[in-house]
């Protein structure tokens, strides 16, 4: 039987939302309070799903302890209480959750074997939230 | 098409052990959830149906009848229950999340006749869900 499980994890980063293709006025009009030059900062909530086959020895499609583990230390590690703007892969892409779902989805399926990766959810805020699936999902 | 999900809480206690694993191996995969004394969580269980609206009622499913058979058919079998001990299908299954979520689409599936089940969803903490779509 296949089932698909979800995590919650959290961490708090800044960012500026501002693009280099754009004039100083243009970011201003598009990204609004988010291109404040200081920038700001969120408590992000990232759910990551997965899955797979139920193990029937174990009854788990993956065990929490290997899925925790490499989320806290490829992920949480890698960007709570960080500026992500300072980060190698928002140099060139603006750190919008738009793209922070991607990044995390890329470090997940690079990495992760066991499991199948379903999908990243970002909440930035109680407010809103970002999935990404993968391309063509 | 239209999705309808009902939601439900049960309490239960519950351990992870697999009789044919050494305890070394228990403790190992199974971590503080191996304690044969058991622990228990606060399960938070989400019923989605799918259907077409019906034009004389409006509704995908009589949600009297759903909350019903939510009622008989799981949540009496599993609140307030020890899960490895009271409920036959974990006698044999290790009662994981992933195991309760299709537990209780078995236990539905067959049961609901107006509405056809989209997914069990069951949150056991909420950081921690599962959800199933009868996939094979």
């Amino acid at each position: 039987m296949k089932a698909h499980l979800t995590r919650r994890y959290m961490f708090s980063a800044s960012h500026r939302l501002h693009s280099e293709q754009m004039s100083e006025e243009q970011n201003r009009e598009v990204y609004g309070k988010c291109n404040n030059p200081y920038g700001h900062g969120h408590n992000y909530t990232v759910e990551i799903t997965v899955s797979g086959q139920v193990d029937a020895q174990t009854g788990m499609v993956c065990n929490l302890v290997d899925l925790d583990g490499f989320v806290h230390q490829h992920v949480i590690q890698r960007y709570d209480h960080r500026n992500l703007n300072l980060m190698q892969e928002f140099t060139e892409n603006v750190p919008t959750t738009e793209n922070l779902c991607i990044a995390i989805y890329e470090i997940l399926e690079r990495g992760f074997r066991k499991a199948h990766l379903e999908k990243v959810r970002i909440e930035e805020t109680m407010m809103n939230s970002f999935e990404y699936a993968g391309e063509g999902r | 098409m239209v999705y309808l999900t009902r939601k439900a809480e049960f309490s239960a206690a519950h351990y992870y052990h697999n009789p044919e694993f050494t305890p070394e191996e228990n403790a190992r995969t199974f971590g503080k959830c191996n304690n044969p004394n058991g622990h228990g969580h606060n399960y938070t269980l989400e019923v989605t149906v799918k259907g077409a609206v019906d034009p004389k009622s409006g509704f995908v499913v009589d949600l009297k009848q759903l909350k019903e058979t939510m009622n008989r058919e799981v949540l009496d079998a599993l609140d307030h229950r020890f899960l490895n001990k009271e409920v036959p299908e974990f006698f044999t299954l290790i009662p994981t999340t992933e195991n309760i979520a299709i537990a209780i689409w078995q236990r539905l599936a067959p049961k609901l006749n107006s509405a056809q089940l989209h997914r069990v969803r069951v949150y056991e903490t909420p950081d921690l869900f599962v959800d199933f779509y009868g996939e094979a």
